[in-house]
């Protein structure tokens, strides 16, 4: 997979549950400037559909892509979310 | 039944094109108006959480945080039992019932023996903390740095003598059933929790 773009911040909100990591994306993305990406490291399964859901229904945030890694020995969901 | 429906009206056609033509003209300026009404409005959301057991505490604070995510502008109205997850002492220790729920590894009859409640309590506040999952007073403060709204009933804090004071800071007190009402009627989206 070719990245093309260049993360801004990392947040890692590994091992944390819903509703954080939402509500903890939403909180990074509001100290972020305009065409910033974040990146975002979750553990929780169901981060896949609720930042993609979240991303969807947000003016000013895009989703560039999502993925799945291993990471520490565990599953890790990554997050890419541009602000506009 | 009229036969001449094809006919035009008596003032004659030009009459009805400047009739049609302020009628375009009014309705065009009555969109604009609905336009920019809605374009002022932001999306709100409004919950009623009248349940005070730990399990019940989460869903309004879960929904409350998630939305203001989503950009909402999101009261959270408390009423009765409701009141004690914005108690700041009493939404630290709050309970979960070992009776009156059939799922309950305990049955009923077990579960209503006496301390049987702290017993459950303590299961679920070890799984909350075994899974990472958010406690009440961080899913609070979490909501209130975010913007959301938390209301607490005054009927309510009078029924139950608690003080002003009780609360987390920022909750708002002084409010009742028709401050409710009238966000439910702005809402996009009403929950009774």
């Amino acid at each position: 997979m070719t990245q093309e773009f260049t993360t801004t911040e990392t947040l890692d909100v590994r091992g944390e549950n819903c509703p954080m990591p939402v509500v903890k994306t939403k909180q990074a993305i509001d100290d972020l400037a305009s065409g910033d990406v974040l990146e975002v490291l979750a553990t929780d399964p169901g981060s896949e559909s609720d930042l993609g859901g979240w991303a969807d229904s947000t003016d000013g945030v895009s989703l560039l892509e999502q993925g799945e890694t291993e990471m520490d020995g565990e599953t890790v969901y990554t997050h890419y979310v541009r602000t506009e | 039944m009229s036969t001449d429906s094809d006919t035009p009206d008596d003032g004659g056609p030009s009459q009805t094109r400047a009739e049609l033509q302020a009628r375009v003209e009014e309705l065009e300026s009555r969109l604009s108006d609905v336009e920019a009404d809605t374009a002022d409005d932001s999306d709100k959301m409004s919950i009623i959480a009248t349940k005070g057991t730990l399990d019940m505490a989460y869903p309004p604070l879960i929904l409350a945080s998630t939305a203001a995510a989503f950009g909402y502008d999101v009261t959270v109205f408390h009423t009765f039992w409701g009141l004690d997850i914005l108690h700041e002492e009493r939404s630290k220790n709050l309970k979960l019932s070992s009776v009156g729920n059939p799922n309950m590894p305990v049955p009923n009859v077990v579960g209503a023996l006496p301390g049987m409640d702290r017993v459950t309590t303590s299961m679920m506040e070890r799984k909350i903390d075994d899974n990472d999952t958010a406690t009440i007073e961080e899913l609070i403060e979490t909501s209130l740095d975010m913007g959301v709204e938390f209301q607490a009933c005054q009927m309510t804090i009078d029924l139950m003598d608690y003080d002003e004071d009780d609360f987390y800071d920022g909750v708002t007190t002084g409010v009742g059933a028709a401050t409710a009402i009238q966000d439910m009627a702005e809402a996009d989206i009403q929950l009774l929790v």
